[in-house]
């Protein structure tokens, strides 16, 4: 008797990964088939008129049809950050006025930062706003809206240490965020062994706070936060690097490109981009 | 396809050539084999110890059992609830930023920390495999090892370690493994391993295919290599069994 229950719970077990197979495998072709019809749409979109493809914006190829999926790293704060379980700040604010303007509805992914532009490539995501400067290497790889904000890098110690200017870096050990332009110019700079690369700039801050290291460069914003959040830390008065912050586009949809620097004109002319700046960074 | 070829071929460049960038590979595999190699000591002594313990504490008559093993026992059965029952990613970041919150980021703190944690974390599974080796061997061996007039320790050492480290070689084999790519979770505490150094090469290239697949390829021919040792131990032992 045992035998035959023993029996029939396995060919039970068996059907049901065999029916979850079939099914999964059957999403994954449809999956594929759209991918295949994005793919050849885009070339032909491409190979149109870029004016043409960008005037009607409902046209616009985006990941998923009617969406436009933002990759960013939301331990940025002001820039990007959570609020309860949603993510907020200025990079999604912008990104929320922008989708509106090309009538589409923002989605926003969190990953890690050195991932982004690799999905914006790859088409994981359509575009990539995280605070994210414009650098030659990474122009080789996708492409750039114009600039909606400018960042410094500024760096992060603790408030009795020995480093008084930039100066002192040399030597130390520096925290930076993994991808960010603070990790090259500080891995150029300082030499490799020197950086250690956290996935997000609250870990990297938290072993600043543990005296693991001697000192965190990351951009002036989110430095302002994390300062403003932990006491014992403040922030050096010469900056480190100054820098402009731009939208990462896939190179395989200028359409969307053209689509989105239009729009971020249209906003910065009338004056949204200023207003979301002016909420989340209190003058100083 | 002439274009999958031309960007096949730069993603190499700069995943290999480009700046030195292979010096990351090598360097985080010392890292990685390093943390593996040092780790599974420190498991194993764990492992084997707890695993005495438990199986001797077991294996007492019911009538008259050894306060002091009692207790013994009951620290290694929380050992082994408390890190079987948390994730290693979560034991790793509680060693580094918690337990041992004062170390200074230098690429040694960070190495102990990991061989630390990894071999605490391993040893946990390493005690329940051994102790399954040791549970396996039949009562009528302690008992004829005993009656030949030597001690609990020597039948231990001598009779029923060496069958059950026989017994339980495939799945020494297949913790190693798993120890070996589980390890690639240090990247969290900033260490420079094998698979830091592909994140590395791919936040500066932003190459995703050349860099992962290479690291999937030096992980599987590890792995492949110490199937193949485990292979061969397994059958050494074996040629002692007249069957």
């Amino acid at each position: 008797m045992k035998k035959i229950i023993a029996f029939m719970t396995a060919a039970v077990m068996t059907a049901g990964l065999l029916s979850g197979c079939g099914s999964s495998s059957a999403e994954a072709t449809t999956a594929a088939e759209t991918t295949a019809a994005a793919t050849t749409a885009a070339e032909t979109e491409a190979a149109a008129e870029t004016e043409a493809a960008a005037a009607e914006a409902a046209q616009l190829k985006t990941v998923t049809d009617g969406i436009l999926t933002m990759g960013t790293n939301a331990a940025f704060p002001p820039y990007e950050y959570y609020d309860g379980d949603k993510i907020v700040g200025i990079d999604a604010e912008v990104a929320e006025a922008v989708a509106e303007k090309l009538g589409l509805k923002l989605e926003i992914v969190d990953m890690d930062f050195s991932s982004i532009i690799t999905s914006v490539q790859t088409g994981k995501v359509d575009i990539g706003v995280a605070g994210m400067t414009v650098t030659e290497e990474r122009l080789q790889n996708v492409n750039f809206s114009d600039t909606y904000s400018t960042g410094v890098q500024v760096v992060i110690v603790p408030e009795d240490s020995q480093i008084t200017d930039v100066d002192g870096l040399s030597g130390a050990l520096i925290g930076v965020q993994e991808g960010t332009t603070g990790h090259i110019y500080c891995s150029d700079d300082y030499g490799e062994e020197n950086v250690i690369a956290y996935t997000n700039g609250a870990t990297a801050v938290q072993a600043l706070l543990n005296g693991k290291i001697d000192c965190v460069v990351i951009d002036k914003q989110p430095a302002l936060k994390f300062v403003e959040a932990n006491p014992g830390l403040k922030i050096l008065e010469t900056a480190y690097v100054e820098e402009d912050y731009a939208i990462a586009v896939s190179k395989d949809n200028e359409a969307l490109l053209a689509a989105i620097n239009g729009a971020l004109k249209e906003l910065t002319e009338d004056g949204t981009v200023q207003k979301v700046l002016d909420t989340y960074i209190k003058a100083e | 396809m002439q274009k999958i070829i031309e960007g096949l071929r730069l993603g190499i460049y700069q995943t290999f050539i480009l700046e030195n960038n292979y010096k990351y590979f090598i360097n985080g595999l010392g890292i990685t084999l390093l943390v593996t190699a040092s780790a599974l000591i420190l498991g194993l002594i764990l492992g084997i110890f707890v695993a005495i313990v438990r199986s001797a504490h077991d294996q007492q008559p019911q009538n008259r059992r050894n306060p002091l093993l009692g207790i013994l026992n009951i620290i290694c059965r929380l050992y082994l609830t408390v890190i079987r029952g948390t994730p290693s990613m979560v034991q790793l970041l509680i060693m580094w930023f918690v337990i041992w919150a004062s170390a200074r980021a230098t690429d040694g703190n960070m190495i102990r920390c990991a061989i630390l944690s990894f071999g605490i974390n391993s040893g946990a599974y390493i005690a329940e495999i051994v102790r399954s080796g040791i549970m396996s061997i039949d009562k009528g061996q302690m008992e004829a090892g005993r009656s030949l007039g030597l001690t609990y320790a020597a039948t231990m050492k001598g009779v029923i370690i060496p069958q059950a480290f026989k017994n339980v070689l495939p799945a020494l084999g297949n913790e190693m493994i798993t120890l070996l790519k589980e390890t690639s979770i240090v990247t969290v505490i900033g260490l420079k391993d094998l698979t830091k150094g592909a994140m590395i090469i791919q936040s500066k290239t932003y190459q995703a295919l050349v860099p992962f697949l290479a690291i999937a390829a030096i992980y599987l021919v590890m792995v492949l290599f110490l199937t193949w040792v485990m292979d061969k131990v397994e059958r050494r032992m074996r040629e002692s069994d007249i069957r």
